[in-house]
């Protein structure tokens, strides 16, 4: 391998995509909305409604299915908590924000990738590459390793946020710090980095096919629909998002990750790139 | 096999259509080969094989001695290709594009930043080197991408179509620059072209394509002598003997015969012809101010190519 090529093409894509406003606001907004905005929102609602709020019955009774089904190691968390708007944020904040938390690194994945694939192609950019020494394995790492560092980072980042937020905005309630738990260490350091290679594998998937950079985002952004399963069933209490879950998941995402990229990579010959443009 | 690049019955189809077909030429070390032909002629996909970029069906070929086939980063390490669209990320600066590929062409990190500023200065983009290249001019876009393509020092360069979208400055930019890197620099140069006087002007061979086939091969001289050696030429009379010239061309074998005002033109008249029709044209009492033999351009040569093998077809 080349590394020498590889870092000069993952340099110039970063350089890139600094200035591209198409891929940089997603990039900052969604980690800002789904990590601070929203979490931050729910913790100071919770914390400042009183214990007997209506509103706070009526959101505990729309997870009734939850609760009737959850497992005894989530039972046994929820437990410790005296109060009911105590257990309905570590409900919110801990379990149903757990799969929205993994959109982040599938969309800041395609998003960098459709950039760095088809948005090549769209500038017109891809042909002096395709004639730079390097081997098609050397080009499809290079063009792999920018969006996944990326997805990683912003992941990893968002996480440690979202755990400022959530810290913060309940401390009048919980008066502790009780996050992040074992679930979401794994969900950042194991399930994050798998979701970020599912995020590229389907922008690699439709890169050959896309001629616009929009095209392949939109296509990509399909891979989101089984998280939204995930959130719909767990909030049904069919699966919950606890620490064997997740490890089980990361495992499944890198299982379909790998099929993928070893495809991609098969079907990622500069002879192919060539004759699309 | 010898020469920079040599190929024999190279092939390559995209579907049905036959995009290069049983192309065999050899391109010696140091020359201009210009490699002539409309859009679709195949000639950039020609580049794309000669450069291991795309694969052949058939045939062989090999680059300054190695096979693109299965050597081909090897191969593009010691080529440069200018292609058709600069291929220039605009949102970098010029000095960033080079530097990008400076790293992708492993020229030795220490002499980077020198090589960098030696390409912008040959190139006299050094002024404006920490730009963003697409504030550039169409012109000074085509010297950043011909400067990225020599970074490098390659020993063969390939130009596809380098002045197709230039103004006239800046075309005859191009072609300087091109004259230097083959006369001053002895490299070899692969030009793609459909200007014929650019090709006359710049190249020492050329090779006529159509439809991925190769109908000619040699010299611009060569290439005339296939066509029967044969000349135009222009012939000055006074103004009421243009009738009578006009016959008597007919009558010494003038296959095409043109009058403009005074002046006739005439095609298919053998060189060694050309004295006797003017002792002729005198005897007959014709006034004869001026009779000029033209040797027959490239644009003449391609054109006649042309018709001929699409008059084989036709037949």
């Amino acid at each position: 391998m080349n590394w020498r090529a590889i870092r000069a093409i993952v340099t110039k894509d970063w350089k890139v995509i600094r200035q591209s406003r198409s891929v940089i606001l997603p990039m900052v907004l969604l980690p800002v909305i789904i990590l601070v905005l929203l979490p931050g929102g729910m913790g100071l609602l919770l914390s400042n409604l009183p214990s007997d709020s209506p509103d706070l019955t009526n959101m505990t009774s729309d997870m009734q299915m939850f609760f009737n089904n959850m497992p005894p190691s989530i039972a046994a968390a929820l437990d410790g908590l005296t109060t009911e708007a105590q257990k309905t944020a570590v409900l919110f904040l801990v379990y149903i924000f757990a799969p929205l938390y993994l959109i982040l690194p599938i969309m800041v994945a395609s998003v960098v990738a459709a950039d760095s694939f088809v948005g090549e192609k769209e500038r017109k950019t891809l042909e002096a590459l395709i004639y730079a020494p390097t081997s098609d394995r050397e080009l499809y790492v290079a063009k792999m390793l920018l969006p996944w560092i990326l997805a990683v980072a912003v992941s990893v980042i968002g996480a440690s946020l979202y755990a400022i937020v959530v810290n913060v905005s309940l401390w009048p309630m919980m008066e502790r710090v009780f996050f992040p738990n074992m679930t979401w260490v794994l969900l950042a350091l194991w399930v994050s980095p798998a979701a970020a290679g599912l995020g590229l594998g389907a922008i690699v998937l439709v890169s050959s096919r896309a001629s616009t950079f929009m095209e392949a985002q939109q296509t990509a952004g399909l891979v989101v629909i089984p998280i939204v399963v995930l959130m719909i069933s767990q909030m049904a209490g069919i699966v919950y998002f606890g620490v064997e879950m997740v490890l089980v998941l990361g495992l499944i995402l890198w299982l379909i990750d790998a099929v993928i990229l070893w495809y991609g990579a098969r079907r990622f010959q500069r002879g192919e790139l060539m004759a699309r443009l | 096999m010898n020469g920079v690049i040599v190929t024999e019955n190279l092939t390559r189809r995209f579907g049905e259509t036959l995009a290069v077909d049983r192309l065999s030429l050899t391109v010696e070390a140091g020359e201009v080969f210009g490699f002539l032909g409309h859009n679709g002629a195949g000639k950039t996909t020609t580049v794309r094989l000669l450069n291991g970029v795309l694969l052949a069906d058939g045939g062989a070929m090999q680059v300054l001695g190695r096979s693109p086939q299965s050597d081909g980063p090897a191969v593009r390490a010691r080529t440069g290709v200018l292609t058709e669209t600069p291929s220039l990320e605009e949102r970098l600066t010029a000095r960033e594009n080079l530097t990008v590929y400076a790293n992708l062409y492993g020229i030795a990190l220490p002499q980077i930043k020198k090589r960098v500023d030696t390409v912008l200065e040959m190139f006299d983009l050094a002024e404006r080197a920490d730009e963003k290249a697409g504030a550039y001019s169409k012109g000074m876009k085509q010297r950043l991408a011909l400067a990225r393509a020599l970074l490098h020092q390659p020993e063969l360069l390939f130009l596809d179509e380098p002045t197709a979208a230039l103004d006239p400055v800046a075309a005859r930019q191009v072609h300087e620059i091109i004259t230097h890197l083959s006369r001053d620099e002895g490299r070899t140069v692969f030009l793609c072209t459909h200007n014929l006087n650019e090709a006359q002007r710049l190249c020492d061979r050329v090779a006529v394509m159509e439809h991925g086939r190769m109908l000619a091969l040699g010299t611009p001289a060569e290439l005339g002598q296939q066509l029967g050696g044969r000349a135009r030429l222009e012939i000055e009379v006074a103004p009421g003997d243009t009738g009578q010239a006009a016959d008597l061309l007919r009558s010494a074998g003038a296959t095409e015969v043109r009058v403009e005002h005074d002046t006739l033109y005439a095609a298919g008249i053998h060189r060694e012809a050309v004295p006797g029709l003017l002792a002729a044209l005198v005897t007959a009492g014709i006034h004869v101010y001026r009779l000029t033999p033209v040797e027959p351009s490239l644009e003449d040569i391609y054109f006649a190519i042309h018709d001929r093998a699409n008059g084989e077809v036709a037949s």
